[in-house]
């Protein structure tokens, strides 16, 4: 029998995260604890899951819209103008997707054309390269550094600049890093991008989790870039909604009619019910976000400190919910420091290299934990610490 | 800092000077000599546990009681309430607008000993009119604090 299968789809390797996730899965142990998701720990607020009941009580279970449910669309533009200045038509520059993770893919595929390079600073969400290869490109990586605290550098994007790049896909606030970046550092980034003639795709999803006294800025609002620019966002994060896949790509015009087309083709519309508590959470959730903001930024320094208690290095992460401590000093490899900590102290932390080869030497510890779990898992990962200096 | 320090301990007093400075990034001293004001000033009045007598051999009863009163000349509610918070068994009580005056919570051994409480000691207080008991049957929520415990993570391990 001949081969059933797409051979390029059988040589995409499978994700990192994946990988480790089967051993930890495999270890079948209760003692186990994990600080490896990459979701909220909250339950979506109750007056959103209400609306969503709400909607399926009035019987509104049909097919929305392509492009999402008009009212959903216009909080989306009201949204992304109130927060982030910027401005989209909800007619025609709006699409609501099955979380952002679709958004990437469809914005991906509407821009390039076979052999058209993507580029990607790493370390990175996983599944950036392997949509930019489905989309026929061809990824393109910045190994991103420590010392300039993951943030994307202009003297970086330079280099990876040729003559076939044309996305630059960019995740601030970053997943695994924990990184974010002002408006002094989009700024060069965003110049480059327009003397190249580049596109950038910006995954905003971590957006509302900015830790910072100033507001997360978006590389669209910068002169020049909105023509060049999709943003995606969504629900997942900012509301803990992640199993209701609702997230949304704002984009000129030009760029998003195409979209509309592979969306709707392929996807036909994001869900109904999840679009009825999608209007709720953008009109009434902004208490929420900040509630959970709050509690998150109290982990996220409690986390800090212990590390620097331990002696580890980490830099200081200031948005999303990761912190990316480095633990290259202990001589071994993330994936080996990964493994032996879940084996000996049965905890379960992501190696840095999940997310890319510059990840080596760092593992991504999430804190959408409790505090008491979060202190529990850091004493085991002291007590790993101990043992690993006193070989 | 003082309101961020009395939003933390509001949902779990157990937090220490040294964890609430972290997770506030502040200097360890400060919050603990802040602490020691706040209870000073009797800004936090005290600390106490949430506790599911249920799942221990422990039999104890809950109820919640309206107490009718007539206001004295001079001294207003004041002087009654006093009288009632007197009693140990008296675990809260609240001047509350609407039909009654107080919400008196109390808390005894079992059903007789609370009824027996209302009877003989506060519905015989002078200026207590009348009074109407309620027991607690279940507990579902105390203090913001669900009391069967949190539901179980069922995230994926790794995402």
């Amino acid at each position: 029998m001949r081969s059933p299968l797409n051979s390029f789809i059988e040589e995409l390797p499978s994700s990192g995260i994946r990988k480790f996730f089967d051993i930890v899965s495999e270890m079948n142990d209760p003692e186990v604890i994990s600080l490896g998701v990459g979701e909220p720990d909250f339950d979506t607020p109750w007056h959103v899951r209400e609306e969503g009941i709400y909607s399926l009580t009035k019987g509104k279970t049909f097919y929305s819209p392509n492009a999402g449910l008009k009212a959903l669309r216009d909080e989306i533009s009201r949204l992304l103008d109130r927060k982030y200045g910027l401005s989209y038509d909800p007619d025609h520059e709006v699409m609501v997707t099955v979380g952002g993770s679709e958004a990437i893919d469809v914005a991906l595929r509407a821009m390039l054309d076979p052999g058209d390079e993507v580029i990607i600073p790493e370390p990175a969400y996983v599944s950036y390269k392997p949509c930019a290869i489905l989309a026929g490109g061809v990824p393109r990586v910045i190994d991103l550094r420590n010392e300039d605290d993951f943030r994307l550098r202009a003297r970086d994007l330079e280099a990876a600049i040729t003559d076939r790049s044309k996305v630059l896909l960019i995740n601030y606030p970053n997943n695994p890093t924990g990184a974010i970046m002002e408006e002094e550092d989009l700024r060069p980034i965003a110049e480059l991008v327009i003397k190249h003639d580049l596109f950038v795709v910006s995954d905003e999803i971590y957006s509302e989790l900015n830790y910072t006294d100033k507001k997360h800025v978006s590389i669209a609002s910068l002169p020049g870039m909105r023509e060049r620019t999709v943003v995606i966002n969504g629900f997942s994060k900012a509301y803990a909604m992640t199993g209701w896949r609702l997230g949304y790509a704002a984009a000129p015009r030009r760029i998003m009619a195409q979209m509309l087309k592979i969306h709707q083709y392929a996807i036909m519309c994001a869900p109904t019910t999840a679009q009825y508590a999608g209007i709720e959470a953008l009109k009434n959730g902004d208490p929420d976000i900040e509630e959970m903001r709050n509690e998150y930024d109290h982990r996220r320094r409690y986390l800090l400190k212990r590390f620097r208690d331990m002696g580890i290095g980490c830099f200081e992460a200031k948005g999303a919910f990761y912190v990316f401590p480095d633990i290259s000093r202990f001589g071994l490899s993330s994936d080996e420091f990964a493994t032996e900590l879940l084996h000996s102290k049965k905890l379960a932390v992501v190696p840095g290299t999940a997310f890319g080869a510059s990840g080596e030497g760092h593992l991504r510890i999430s804190y959408a934990y409790s505090l008491k779990d979060l202190k529990r898992a850091l004493d085991r990962i002291e007590e790993f610490v101990a043992g690993l200096s006193a070989r | 800092m003082r309101e961020k320090i009395l939003d933390i301990l509001e949902k779990n007093a157990k937090f220490g000077a040294s964890e609430i400075a972290a997770m506030l990034g502040e200097d360890e001293d400060r919050v603990a000599a802040e602490i020691e004001r706040l209870e000073d000033e009797h800004v936090i009045c005290g600390y106490r546990t949430v506790i599911n007598w249920n799942r221990t051999d422990e039999e104890k009863a809950d109820a919640f009681i309206e107490v009718k009163v007539s206001p004295q000349r001079g001294v207003g509610f004041d002087q009654i309430a006093e009288r009632i918070w007197q009693y140990p068994e008296v675990s809260s009580i609240q001047l509350i607008s609407g039909s009654f005056d107080f919400a008196v919570f109390i808390q005894g051994r079992s059903m007789r000993e609370v009824a027996m409480f209302v009877s003989e000691k506060l519905s015989t207080i002078d200026g207590v009119l009348s009074t109407s008991t309620q027991f607690v049957l279940k507990n579902y929520k105390d203090h913001g604090i669900l009391i069967e415990g949190p539901k179980k993570d069922e995230r994926l391990e790794l995402s």
